[in-house]
């Protein structure tokens, strides 16, 4: 399909880290009902690692796409890094994304980050 | 591959494609000229317009050709406003779910100093004759009023609103792009003074379509230049796209009850195979609808990543969804029956056509089911719902 590149098409098709983290320790949820796009990161971060991710996504294509591509994107890495992590950084990842379609890559690194700030909240710890 | 998205467009019929590449091959003299060569063009367009006038009940001369929907819809609009302003007549009511090409063109006049109202099309999807009446009023210059939508299907009633706007004296204009073809249609018994359609609705060519202007009502030129049309639309005459589309209404309306009865069967087993999947809803009334019209809305998922999801195994289908769109909200059709955003965005359009098989419409029903669920299994919105957090609409 035209509309977007073969590596959106191949997240969307076969999202990595699909699913929920019962015992996470950073949950973050953004987006809603309305705009039409909503996802939900679930980390696991341990010794400032995050050991594991899973994500949930209502919405487009890219949308899954840019939830699957983010949560590869901060797999095994140390919370100072992933709090880095830029929308820019999984569009290009992507190999880039429609321009309508940008704001589900803003939407992929306001999840990361809002279960960042849900650790922090949690546990006290600054990132 | 399995098409299911011929309100969108159709596949032309074989006949109607022959007739483009025969007529423009032999008919490619310029009809205005003089020489025969020419008036066998003409000749060939002349025929065109009265097969197409048989079928809507019309007078050939009241048949002019258009590029298409789109084209129609604003040269009668445009038309019956200016006429309407020159007399003082500045009003005009239409309803809330009409096509872009009908809704824009009303903003353009709405900035000109028209008055606009639009009227509630209610849960089922369908206008109100009696609202339509107290809606008109002294200085009400038009009332336009879909035959049928091309979202959700809803067949409106448009021979009582036509029997209104004659009674009080109001030309009556109706966007039947997707009805023609496909519903018979009677411009005199249903009282309609304007009525547009497209080729490409009913298995005939893109870019070419009509307008139904009734003799004595006005034509405002959108198109200037030569003198062909009556004036009325300049330009060199498409004459291939004139021919197939001429003859794909014939081929259409010769078997429309018959395809009618076909399509209606095939969209009863789809209505409810896809009724069973939970928390879902068709969107329109469940009989007054176009035969090859189904529109769902499915809780929890989003329509683009469905779309996707049937592309991948085969299946054409469409959405009304926010994404599909490139706004953000969702399609004015599904908010004006009264779905809200959440479920909105979940919508899913089939539009079949007679030649479907009870083998792909159950292949299509497994599909859509499975889709739904394999969406609704990594959606938060359906983990909400599920665990009693949040509460279904549907
Ligand atoms: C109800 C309705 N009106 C108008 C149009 C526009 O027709 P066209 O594509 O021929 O311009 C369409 C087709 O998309 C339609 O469904
Ligand atoms: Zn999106």
């Amino acid at each position: 399909m035209a509309l977007y590149s073969e590596k959106v098409i191949d997240h969307f098709r076969n999202p990595r880290n699909v699913g929920v983290i019962e015992d996470a320790n950073a949950v973050g949820e953004v987006g809603n009902a309305k705009c039409g796009d909503i996802m939900k990161m679930y980390l696991k971060i341990e010794n400032g690692i995050v050991k594991d991710v899973k994500f949930e996504t209502f919405g487009c294509g890219s949308a899954i796409a840019s939830s699957s591509m983010a949560s590869e994107l901060i797999k095994g890495k140390p919370v100072s890094e992933v709090k880095k992590l830029t929308n820019k950084a999984v569009a290009e990842a992507l190999d880039g994304l429609p321009a309508h379609k940008m704001h589900c890559s803003v939407l992929a690194e306001e999840a990361v980050n809002a279960a960042l700030e849900d650790y922090s909240k949690k546990t006290g710890i600054e990132i | 591959m399995i098409y299911a998205d011929n309100a969108a467009t159709t596949q032309m019929y074989p006949e109607a494609l022959k007739t483009m590449s025969d007529s423009a091959r032999e008919f490619w003299g310029n009809p205005s000229s003089l020489y025969s060569h020419g008036q066998n063009a003409k000749d060939l367009i002349e025929k065109s317009r009265e097969e197409i006038a048989a079928v809507i009940g019309a007078q050939p001369s009241e048949i002019y050709f258009t590029s298409g929907g789109t084209e129609s819809d604003n040269q009668a609009l445009l038309s019956a406003a200016y006429e309407g302003k020159r007399k003082g007549r500045m009003h005009i009511v239409s309803t809330a779910f009409e096509h872009h090409a009908v809704l824009h063109t009303l903003e353009k006049l709405k900035k000109e100093g028209f008055e606009i109202t639009l009227l509630d099309v209610h849960e089922n999807g369908i206008t109100v004759p009696s609202e339509v009446e107290s809606a008109i009023r002294s200085d009400t210059c038009l009332v336009s009023v879909m035959y049928a939508n091309n979202e959700i299907g809803t067949v409106q009633p448009i021979a009582e609103i036509g029997r209104i706007c004659k009674n009080r004296n109001v030309p009556f204009h109706t966007d039947a792009v997707q009805a023609v073809g496909h519903i018979n249609i009677d411009v005199v018994k249903d009282n309609i003074d304007y009525l547009s359609a497209s080729a490409h609705k009913f298995h005939g060519p893109k870019g070419a379509g009509f307008l139904y202007a009734r003799k004595g009502s006005k034509l405002e030129n959108l198109i200037n230049g030569g003198a062909q049309e009556r004036g009325k639309r300049a330009g060199t005459e498409n004459i291939p796209c004139i021919a197939a589309m001429a003859k794909a209404l014939k081929i259409s309306s010769d078997k429309i009850a018959e395809n009618a009865a076909v399509t209606s069967k095939m969209r009863d087993r789809l209505i409810a195979g896809l009724s069973e999947i939970p928390h879902s809803a068709l969107n329109g009334d469940a009989d007054r609808r176009l035969p090859g019209n189904v529109s769902f809305c499915f809780e929890g998922i989003e329509g683009e990543s469905l779309l996707l999801l049937l592309d991948d195994k085969g299946i054409c289908a469409s959405s009304g969804s926010a994404c599909t769109s490139g706004s953000l909200d969702p399609s004015h059709v599904l908010l004006a029956i009264g779905r809200v955003h959440d479920v909105a965005h979940g919508s899913l359009r089939l539009s079949i056509g007679e030649d479907i098989t009870t083998d792909e419409v159950d292949y299509i029903i497994r599909s859509v089911k499975q889709v739904v669920g394999y969406l609704r299994g990594f959606s938060p919105i359906w983990r909400d719902l599920v665990s009693g957090k949040k509460e279904f609409i549907l």
